[in-house]
């Protein structure tokens, strides 16, 4: 009972809180609430016996990430960009538009929805223990079975980390 | 029953120290910063000044709340919650004690800790990380450009070291075989050869040295407290708060000096285990080793000059990290030769 | 125990909030804090579906799409910290021309 209340909360804060970082006109909250959202769904995690995903969600989205946008929110300083300085005769300013993105939302969801829900066994439970979560498993599994994407993955850090600093710090004279 | 009641009194004892390392903190900092300038410190307010910290909060409790026209009202007061939050709430999976029946009145033993989690180590580092947030947020929502300037290095500051601090948790997680925090301190009981404690630290003394220096870092204290730098940036982050909220900030670095303090006794130091006491008094111990680390703390900042910003962004970078990575690298090497 | 299929629809629900951000918002900033949304919601529907199936793979690729997913932040902040200093903008609008 108290498993499902918990899942609720967490999954309803989540949601909503995602919903608001979409509908904010100030970039600064949108991180914030983002945050937020991130550390749900780590609550989430956790109820699925996932523990090492669940912390590391939040040292990598929450403690890095995050951190790194709102570096880029602070440097930039332009809060509040796109309340009213683009163009006006853009097809998207038309006032009915943002109605039909969020139908289409809505419509999404009920593909997404109907998708999922033709997988099957929906109704068994899921996180009964077992070894899954542990992260001796996650960590043997990673490294004999994945050991090549594991070594990809370091390379592509490696490119992005090297793409980075020529893309930020291509104008030397300014 | 009995054990949720006992639960829960550990967890107020938990909360009641952190508070009082606080208020501790204020005056051993006063204290320790005299005599090694060769002053008395204060002497006023009680026996050695002992009830200075008392006066310091009714001070700052009588203190007007100021907040600057143009700042960020909900941002502004989040700023100290969320620092305070973090610095409390990273101390919960850190055991500062052993298993414990309290002679004999519960049906079976509770550990002295909040929660026992099993990836424990990972947990303190994600929640401590946490506490970057209200540092940038009170930075930035003062719109100051001293704050905003101090929130700017903390945060390159944190993200840069919490690297180097990463990877010397990372050794000690290789010997121990684990992340639960209470199975590296059992892993640490004994000694060798009857007289050596069988502790980290002679195993990992580079990692501890690492991971001292980039808790200081992470902790923004001197020599690394750029983020204040009250010479250059007045105040640095907290340059537009006053009263209690400036109070809160001022708690969370010290409870945060209080949670490094202990990982490394937990990661480094044994734990709880110690000569002459039985285990029931293990918790004597912890507090030792923590106080004097947290002296440590203390010394260091009345004896080092800070850094430069960018000698502390090539030291963190060029030297720490590497030295952390090679270090990590031999660990594993020499656990790969002891377990085959 | 909480069914499966809970955990599928709030990660539906998740990812159509996160592709409306894209398609609704005119800021790069929101729109990468978007494409973050949408990359968490496949994240728990991976998770969900490896510990229904009893295995540690779901929680692996979840591993390696933060990995991209902090890549992807880095580059794409650089991207736009870039172009802001050439237009004085982040709406992706204002960036028309393929040359300047």
């Amino acid at each position: 009972m108290g498993e499902t209340l918990l899942f609720y909360a967490f999954s309803g804060a989540a949601i909503v809180a995602s919903a608001m970082v979409i509908f904010q006109r100030n970039p600064m909250y949108s991180v914030l609430l983002l945050v937020a959202s991130f550390g749900m769904i780590s609550g989430l995690y956790v109820q699925l016996d996932a523990p090492f995903i669940a912390v590391t969600q939040i040292v990598v989205y929450a403690g890095a990430l995050m951190v790194l946008f709102l570096y880029a929110v602070m440097l930039l300083n332009r809060p509040n960009e796109d309340a009213g300085d683009w163009d006006a005769a853009h097809p998207l300013k038309e006032p009915g538009m943002a109605r039909i993105g969020v139908g289409l939302g809505a419509l999404l969801v009920v593909q997404l929805v109907y998708a999922l829900l033709r997988t099957g066994r929906l109704d068994e439970a899921v996180g009964t223990g077992g070894d899954g979560g542990s992260v001796r498993a996650i960590g043997r599994t990673m490294f004999q079975d994945y050991a090549f994407a594991f070594e990809a993955t370091s390379v592509l850090i490696l490119v992005a980390l090297v793409g980075g600093v020529y893309l930020a710090n291509r104008e030397d004279g300014r | 029953m009995l054990v949720v009641i006992a639960q829960i009194v550990i967890i107020l004892i938990a909360f009641v120290m952190l508070l009082n390392t606080a208020a501790i903190m204020v005056w051993v900092e006063r204290k320790v910063c005299a005599l090694i300038q060769q002053r008395e410190g204060p002497t006023r307010v009680g026996p050695y000044g002992l009830f200075q910290p008392l006066a310091d909060v009714i001070k700052l409790i009588m203190k007007e709340e100021l907040r600057p026209k143009s700042a960020d009202a909900i941002l502004f007061t989040l700023a100290p919650i969320i620092s305070c939050v973090a610095a409390f709430a990273a101390f919960a999976p850190v055991p500062f004690g052993a298993e414990t029946t309290f002679f004999g009145l519960l049906d079976r033993p509770v550990g002295l800790q909040v929660a026992d989690i099993n990836v424990g180590m990972l947990a303190v580092f994600a929640i401590s990380s946490m506490g970057v947030y209200g540092i940038v947020l009170a930075g930035w929502s003062s719109n100051s450009k001293y704050s905003l300037l101090g929130a700017l290095r903390s945060s390159a500051q944190m993200i840069s070291y919490e690297l180097s601090y990463g990877t010397a948790l990372a050794g000690v997680v290789l010997i121990a075989g684990s992340l639960s925090l209470r199975e590296v301190v059992n892993g640490q009981e004994g000694a060798w050869l009857g007289v050596l404690p069988k502790w980290y630290l002679f195993l990992q003394p580079v990692g501890f040295l690492i991971f001292m220096i980039a808790g200081i870092a992470e902790t923004n204290r001197a020599p690394f407290d750029f983020p204040e730098a009250e010479q250059e940036l007045v105040a640095g982050y907290f340059t537009e708060y006053s009263s209690m909220r400036f109070a809160m900030f001022y708690m969370a670095e010290y409870i945060n000096m209080a949670t490094v303090s202990a990982m490394a006794t937990t990661l480094f130091l044994g734990g709880w285990h110690g000569p002459f006491l039985p285990p029931e008094y293990g918790w004597i111990w912890f507090l030792i080793k923590v106080g004097f680390l947290m002296f440590v703390y203390v010394w260091i900042r009345w004896t080092l000059p800070r850094y430069r910003y960018d000698q502390l962004m090539q030291f963190g970078w060029k030297w720490l990290l590497p030295a952390s990575v090679v270090n990590l690298l031999v660990t594993a090497a020499g656990v790969l030769y002891v377990h085959g | 125990m909480i069914p499966l299929g809970h955990y599928l629809i709030v990660s539906a629900i998740l990812f159509a909030v996160g592709s409306a951000g894209v398609f609704m918002r005119r800021n790069l900033i929101t729109i990468l804090l978007s494409i973050e949304v949408m990359l968490n919601a496949v994240n728990l529907t991976f998770v969900a579906f490896g510990r229904h199936a009893g295995v540690v793979d779901g929680q692996i690729i979840v591993a390696f799409v933060m990995t991209v997913a902090a890549a992807e932040a880095a580059v794409g902040l650089a991207i736009v910290v870039a172009l802001f200093r050439h237009r004085e903008s982040l709406n992706p609008d204002a960036f028309t021309s393929l040359k300047w």
